[in-house]
């Protein structure tokens, strides 16, 4: 049976992938947070995961409001990166995965989550940024990754108790999968920061750890927050904590944690990190 | 009967479906900003570039001024405004500052206010 070992929930900031491309790390304004990384990357070397499940939103690259999925879910062999126009250097070709992807649909499916297929998407830093992260020098390509796309733009939403259970659906569809593979799941975004508006630049850190306290060991109390609950406490792009719910979903036994950094401001956002064992 | 209005958060617009129709052609054009073409176009004929998507007048107006908050009111999603900010030259503390009415450096010592984990504040 295919097994998730572990979830990992991470920041997507673009600013991350320009600090990146620039060689910023060891400056004064991003060493806190590249120095929460090289744990997650050392777990990451020693488990050696076969499939990444990426919990992750696009951000009008792909998914424009002509055609929006509420969810996606991506069974390509192969997806690319491209211009988005926020200034982030496009990475290489990332490996895709098209049979346990399809197993996923089709338990979705028969279980009442209906998401949008995809067989040809360019993905956006939603996804990129945490795989450079994890994987710098793009080291990545031998690992597949199923995208899981939630909208995150254009109310309405999923609500996040829809996201945690359709982490839980993907999470028993992975159960059902008669193979070896060894699965991390990511959910990237957030945590708290809001882009638009006048209120521009709130921060709620002490939520932002209330919401890490409770991934660990009681994700239900997270859900009962609406979206507009998420934006009045965390900002207008608080919502996605949908993709750190999602992650946490998959995760149906004890879960432990192995690691944690939350650094604010990162650009306008609470940048959080977080390793889950899955027992 | 008109679509259910969402919470009343002071300074926080939601992109909602109405927000959405009425930003539409806004947020085509800024989402042709993803390429370099379209940025070129943009920068070498803006008022042929808002012509072309359809702009209404008062989404022009927001756009001449470079009024970030006037784009959010007549529909612009901020996904697709931060897609200004390579042509314009501006990043999102910048467009952080241009809706709060601070400086750049005040909207960042804003967020350092609230900041946690950093030893440079």
């Amino acid at each position: 049976m295919a097994k998730i070992i572990g979830g990992i929930g991470t920041s997507h900031i673009p600013a991350i992938g320009r600090a990146m491309d620039q060689g910023l790390e060891d400056t004064p304004y991003w060493k806190d947070f590249f120095a929460g990384y090289p744990p997650v990357r050392e777990w990451l070397a020693e488990q050696k995961p076969d499939v990444i499940i990426h919990f992750y939103n696009d951000h009008g690259l792909e998914m424009f409001l002509d055609k929006k999925p509420t969810y996606a879910i991506g069974c390509a062999p192969q997806y690319e990166n491209a211009d988005e126009g926020w200034g982030i250097q496009p990475i290489p070709p990332i490996t895709g995965e098209t049979e346990l992807s399809w197993h996923i649909v089709n338990e979705l499916i028969e279980n009442d989550f209906d998401p949008t297929v995809c067989q040809d998407i360019k993905v956006d830093h939603g996804l990129t940024v945490p795989l450079s992260l994890l994987y710098p020098g793009h080291t990545y390509q031998g690992i597949k990754v199923i995208p899981v796309c939630i909208n995150c733009e254009r109310h309405p939403m999923p609500k996040p108790s829809r996201s945690f259970a359709l982490g839980q659906a993907i999470g028993k569809a992975v159960e059902s999968w008669d193979g070896d593979e060894r699965i991390v799941v990511l959910g990237t975004g957030g945590l708290s920061h809001q882009l638009d508006g006048e209120r521009a630049g709130i921060l709620n850190t002490d939520f932002d750890i209330e919401c890490m306290d409770k991934l660990v060991d009681d994700p239900e109390a997270l859900l009962k927050y609406s979206n507009e609950d998420l934006t009045e406490i965390a900002g207008g792009q608080g919502v996605e904590l949908a993709m750190w719910l999602g992650m946490r979903g998959t995760m149906h036994g004890k879960v432990r944690e192995l690691h944690r950094n939350l650094v604010a401001p990162i650009s306008n956002t609470a940048a959080g990190l977080q390793l889950l064992l899955n027992e | 009967m008109p679509v259910k209005k969402m919470r009343d958060i002071p300074g926080t617009t939601f992109f909602d479906g109405p927000m959405a129709t009425k930003g539409f052609a806004l947020n085509k054009m800024a989402f042709s900003f993803n390429s370099q073409e379209g940025r070129d176009a943009f920068k070498n004929d803006e008022e042929g570039t808002m012509e072309k998507y359809g702009l209404s007048e008062a989404q022009k107006e927001a756009v001449r001024k470079r009024d970030v908050l006037g784009m959010i009111r007549e529909g612009g999603s901020i996904y697709y405004l931060a897609k200004f900010g390579q042509i314009l030259g501006l990043n999102v503390q910048d467009f952080g500052g241009l809706q709060t009415g601070r400086t750049t450096e005040e909207f960042q010592a804003y967020l350092d206010s609230q900041g946690v984990g950093k030893d440079n504040g």
